[in-house]
């Protein structure tokens, strides 16, 4: 855990938010904003969660210190360091090495000039293997930021590099042109409108 | 032969109206009130009727289970969760519902919500899926607008809140007792059961605990009637069911077909085929990361659904086929998933937390070609001593891939492992002239 020293304050307007999420849960249940609570923070600090916010939250829900430790670092997307300005995140699983990941992992590596899990000397760029993120018909993909990059092979992973590098913010969803969601991309099966 | 006016995901691939309105001009909403208005029993009795299992994996009755929910009594109210924690390595259908149809998943929450005689709903997203999360949060905050769902919904006289709560990455939240920790605020590892959540779930009241698809397929079916559902699949495998295909066929898609459906067909239909035709397939995962691989003499006769799967030793889990042809290495495919339990262990249970570990490495080493002969057989002794082992079906998940991976491709393992030792020897043969 990263023992920074600044000191952590929601905004106004994200405290805002923050009772907004309180008022989802019974009253006396409190802890149950502890994860919303959590991503708020880290959505505010540049993607990363300090152990100051870690203790605004606590103070929130009221609950002890430590079991916000315990949730903090129990789940992978909280950063407990901090990360680059853009999260890129290949998914590696089955479905994503079938068809190529190996290639997009290598493009991001050569491209950023990273390793696994390291951030570039600019904090401009994280790079980071993960589990299956859940869009397996589009593989192989990579989740940067909020956004997931589908469908990609060498040169498309490069030119989503590149538009980023130029700091663009590339059409997130299938980057082979030939269909935007989960559809098969040789056309339409099903749902054609004749019976 | 499923036809589109059987279809219940009209705009599975989001090229209509997203909107309310568009959503209502499909159809969905239609009737809301009356079939609140019909009640708790009636649901659950239409439900039971359509012989819908969970989509989730599980395939347990979704009426049946419905009913297992006590009586209300005014201290302990009653939730819905809703798992869309998507996250077995090959499915992505639920993203798809959350993204495209999400209104049939809010129409379905308030008439599961009267069928356990529950006035409070959790969507449980896991948090990857954040723009999806998004959409789903428009989708309800229309229906709040409308006045469907909220104080009084869609005038029924019923008072129905649904709230998105968003995960943080651990594909342990989509096993539903450590779903219902982490959505108490805790870290996501799985309870003890009994007691089951029907009787002790969320913050100790009784709750069901379903996934996307089941939830978002009740509105047509009690719109239709359960026997319209019934009639579609076969006994016991009923229904229409989301597949989404990926790995080596030509077009990966997800498409919504007839529960059933003969396996070689759904790829030839939907997929454009096994890339390099069906000879060139070398095996199917039919049901996500956590059922046994089959080989292509099952594939060849084996129909998409419970007791079809069942019968080759596999399963239909969440429906999620993963393809692969010949030119796969499947000591490495089954590695990497090995690698995924490792990860994904919640720690809790020895056999699992340790467990895992071991697979994986042993797996590794196999692999490698670094293993003697008889270590595979050690490997599958491992397996045993994890599955049955844990509190919740991880362990399970983690041992079957490598059970299906020996009982079916044992000589790539081996011949791993000799061509390493025959490299050595000629090696060695080399050195000594």
């Amino acid at each position: 855990m990263s023992e920074s020293t600044e000191t952590f304050a929601f905004t106004a307007e994200n405290q805002a938010a923050a009772k907004a999420i309180l008022a989802k849960y019974p009253e006396g249940r409190e802890a149950s904003a502890t994860m919303p609570l959590l991503t708020l923070a880290q959505r505010q600090n540049d993607n990363w969660l300090p152990r100051t916010a870690m203790v605004v939250v606590a103070d929130m829900v009221g609950v002890e210190l430590m079991r916000v430790y315990e949730v903090a670092t129990f789940y992978t997307m909280y950063n407990l360091k901090p990360v680059g300005k853009n999260f890129v995140q290949v998914c590696t699983n089955i479905s994503c090495l079938l068809k190529g990941s190996d290639d997009v992992f290598r493009v991001c590596k050569k491209k950023l000039g990273l390793e696994n899990g390291e951030t570039t000397p600019d904090g401009m760029f994280t790079l980071l293997e993960v589990e299956c993120l859940g869009a397996c018909v589009n593989a192989p993909m990579m989740q940067i930021g909020e956004d997931f990059y589908e469908d990609l092979d060498a040169d498309s992973t490069e030119k989503v590099l590149d538009a980023l590098v130029r700091g663009d913010t590339p059409t997130p969803g299938s980057q082979a042109g030939k269909r935007v969601g989960c559809q098969p991309a040789g056309g339409l099966t099903t749902l054609t409108g004749e019976d | 032969m499923l036809l589109d006016r059987d279809r219940i995901f009209t705009n599975i691939y989001g090229i209509h109206d997203l909107s309310l309105k568009g959503a209502q001009a499909r159809g969905d909403w239609d009737q809301a009130r009356a079939i609140v208005k019909k009640g708790r029993e009636w649901i659950v009795n239409e439900m039971k009727a359509s012989g819908l299992r969970g989509r989730g994996g599980a395939g347990f009755g979704t009426g049946m289970k419905w009913s297992f929910m006590p009586q209300e009594t005014p201290d302990r109210p009653h939730y819905l969760v809703i798992n869309a924690d998507e996250g077995e390595p090959g499915t992505c259908k639920d993203r798809e519902i959350l993204r495209s149809e999400p209104h049939k998943l809010v129409e379905g929450a308030l008439y599961a919500s009267v069928g356990i005689g529950a006035h409070t709903c959790y969507v449980y997203v896991r948090g990857e899926f954040y723009r999806e999360a998004e959409a789903l949060q428009r989708a309800i905050d229309e229906a709040y607008g409308a006045g469907l769902i909220g104080k009084n919904a869609a005038k029924s006289g019923y008072d129905f809140d649904m709230y998105v709560h968003l995960g943080a990455g651990a594909y342990i939240c989509g096993e539903e007792s450590a779903l219902i920790e982490s959505l108490e605020g805790k870290k996501g590892q799985p309870r003890l059961k009994p007691p089951f959540p029907a009787n002790c779930g969320l913050y100790g009241c009784p709750t069901t605990v379903n996934n996307v698809e089941s939830i978002a397929v009740v509105g047509e079916i009690l719109r239709r009637g359960g026997a319209w559902f019934a009639g579609l699949g076969r006994e016991n495998n009923t229904g229409t069911k989301l597949f989404c295909i990926s790995g080596h066929v030509e077009t990966p898609c997800t498409v919504e077909e007839e529960m059933g459906i003969p396996m070689k067909e759904l790829l030839e239909k939907h997929c454009g085929g096994v890339s390099g035709g069906w000879n060139n397939l070398k095996g199917v995962i039919p049901g996500g990361s956590s059922v046994p691989v089959m080989t292509k003499g099952m594939c060849d006769s084996a129909l998409m659904d419970y007791d079809g799967l069942k019968e080759h030793g596999s399963g239909l889990g969440t429906a999620a086929v993963i393809v692969m042809d010949q030119s796969t290495d499947m000591v490495r495919a089954i590695t990497r998933l090995s690698a995924f339990y490792m990860h994904e262990s919640c720690g809790q249970c020895t056999p699992c937390r340790e467990g895992t570990g071991w697979m994986w490495r042993m797996m590794r080493r196999i692999g490698e070609g670094n293993a003697r002969i008889d270590e595979i057989d050690l490997l599958e002794d491992v397996t045993r001593r994890i599955e049955g082992h844990t509190i919740c079906a991880l362990g399970d998940a983690a041992a079957w891939p490598i059970q299906g991976l020996i009982r079916h491709f044992r000589d790539d393992m081996e011949s791993r492992i000799l061509e390493k030792a025959g490299t050595q020897a000629a090696r060695s043969a080399q050195a000594a002239e």
